[in-house]
């Protein structure tokens, strides 16, 4: 089972229906009791890095023993920016601190958000990444992006204005700045790389 | 670098179980093309960036078959898809967006009562809403109109609403500046002038509002073939096109306008 948290708002049904899709049993889980038992976890994120990390934080103990536990945790857009320590979109609010860095805003000379298809620059291969090749688009939809201490954590990025980052792993932690429910079958591919991740 | 989108738009009758998407003339006469979601998946596998689904006979009833058709799309489509057609609040917006829609698109409703784009965008973000503007040329010279140069002379352009039925009096690019500010994520600009004429896009116009807003314009209305196409990316900074009866009713699927665009220089998605 793949636990999807839930987030308290937006739009689960997609990445519910795209997990669905590639047979990977997906369940909308309320409270942090859920993800005793999942295979694997989905961080997804809508809203602003503060009131997304105020609705997720309740999960954050859960969260970190599954990460500890090597369950792969997929973490997906503002999921990917709240793993980071803090975030020029919400200065008060502290996240995950999972990954040392920060979340900065777009660069002003790019149209902001930047909306639609992106392609990709692969920076380091890695399992989920398996199918992508070099220049595949993905849906973004953003205005601020994560900038890791550590650059090898970054597995891919996107041009827009400057070089975002568009994957990051780490261990059993991945995660992605594009919405791979909404990126067509290369999206899917990705998904399905996370299930075939939690099966072996 | 972000690519240009291809987007094709269902205008959805919902007076039937399940619906059916039509296309219309000039706002006006009405063809048939099939069933909604089936035509939905079957332009996802073209290649389509994004779905547009229109209610054009908006009502309360109908919007329970929209849900449902937006449902069973969302199942095995994945790419974003955007409703509209009668979405009057926050409420019946929350409906289409738990059926499976990331964006909604606004027009009448917004024209009425504005404060609605904010309602929407405070709740879910500017990237959800997307206001659809129907504007129509007037060649007559009015102060405080935004003019615009085109071929036939100077003209400002008129919003209109209930589909086409009604004028606002509301200058279009003065309209979408403000539902920016106010939240809106996206303009769907469609030409009356052009709509289902078969001549191409609006350059003027998509023009004048692309750069006006900072949000990305989806030009809309005309379009007949690749070249339309071709023409409006080369001529504008619309970062995606829409059609209907290009792909409803003629010889050109998606994947071949994509590689026709691509040949020509054009960044669009495989």
């Amino acid at each position: 089972m793949i636990a999807i948290v839930n987030n308290g708002m937006g739009n689960l049904f997609s990445i519910y229906n795209a997990l669905d899709y590639v047979g990977g049993n997906p369940r909308i889980v309320r409270d942090p009791e859920g993800l005793d038992g999942a295979e694997g976890i989905v961080v997804p994120g809508v809203g602003a890095f503060g009131s997304c990390m105020d609705r997720l934080c309740r999960f954050e103990g859960a969260l970190e023993s599954a990460r500890d536990c090597g369950t792969p945790i997929f973490a997906i857009c503002i999921g990917l920016q709240i793993l980071f320590e803090e975030s020029e979109e919400s200065p008060a609010a502290r996240g995950l601190g999972w990954i040392k860095g920060k979340v900065v805003k777009l660069p002003l000379s790019v149209m902001i958000p930047q909306m639609g298809w992106n392609s990709l620059s692969i920076r380091r291969p890695v399992e989920m990444l398996q199918g992508i090749e070099e220049g595949d688009m993905f849906y973004f939809v953003h205005s601020y992006y994560g900038q890791p201490v550590d650059k090898s954590l970054i597995v891919a990025t996107t041009e827009h204005g400057v070089d975002v980052t568009a994957a990051i792993a780490r261990d059993n932690l991945f995660a992605t700045q594009f919405h791979p429910e909404k990126s067509g079958a290369k999206g899917l591919r990705i998904l399905e790389n996370f299930v075939r991740a939690i099966r072996c | 670098m972000l690519a240009r989108r291809i987007i094709p738009c269902l205008d959805c009758d919902l007076g039937v179980p399940g619906g059916r998407v039509v296309k219309g003339i000039e706002f006006k006469q009405i063809r048939y093309a099939g069933v909604p979601w089936e035509l939905a998946g079957q332009y996802y596998e073209d290649g389509a960036d994004e779905i547009v689904f229109l209610d054009i006979t908006a009502s309360h009833e109908r919007r329970e078959t929209m849900t449902s058709v937006i449902k069973k799309t969302s199942r095995s489509v994945f790419v974003p898809l955007a409703v509209g057609g009668g979405i009057n609040s926050v409420e019946q917006a929350r409906e289409v967006f738990n059926a499976g829609a990331d964006k909604i698109t606004v027009n009448t409703s917004a024209l009425k009562r504005p404060e609605l784009i904010s309602e929407i965008s405070n709740r879910y973000g500017n990237q959800a809403v997307v206001l659809a503007i129907d504007a129509k040329r007037r060649y007559t010279f009015e102060e405080g109109r935004r003019m615009v140069e085109t071929e036939q002379g100077p003209c400002w352009f008129e919003c209109s609403f209930y589909g086409g039925r009604q004028f606002t009096g509301i200058d279009a690019i003065a309209w979408a500046s403000k539902a920016v500010s106010l939240g809106a994520g996206e303009i769907l600009l469609t030409s009356m002038d052009r709509d289902g004429t078969y001549d191409g896009f609006d350059i003027p116009l998509t023009n004048a509002v692309a750069k006006r807003v900072k949000v990305p314009v989806i030009a809309s209305g005309g379009c007949a073939s690749p070249q339309h196409m071709l023409e409006v990316f080369k001529k504008t900074d619309a970062s995606a096109a829409l059609a209907a009866s290009i792909f409803h009713f003629g010889e050109w699927n998606i994947r071949n306008v994509k590689t026709y665009l691509k040949e020509r220089g054009v960044n669009v998605r495989k």
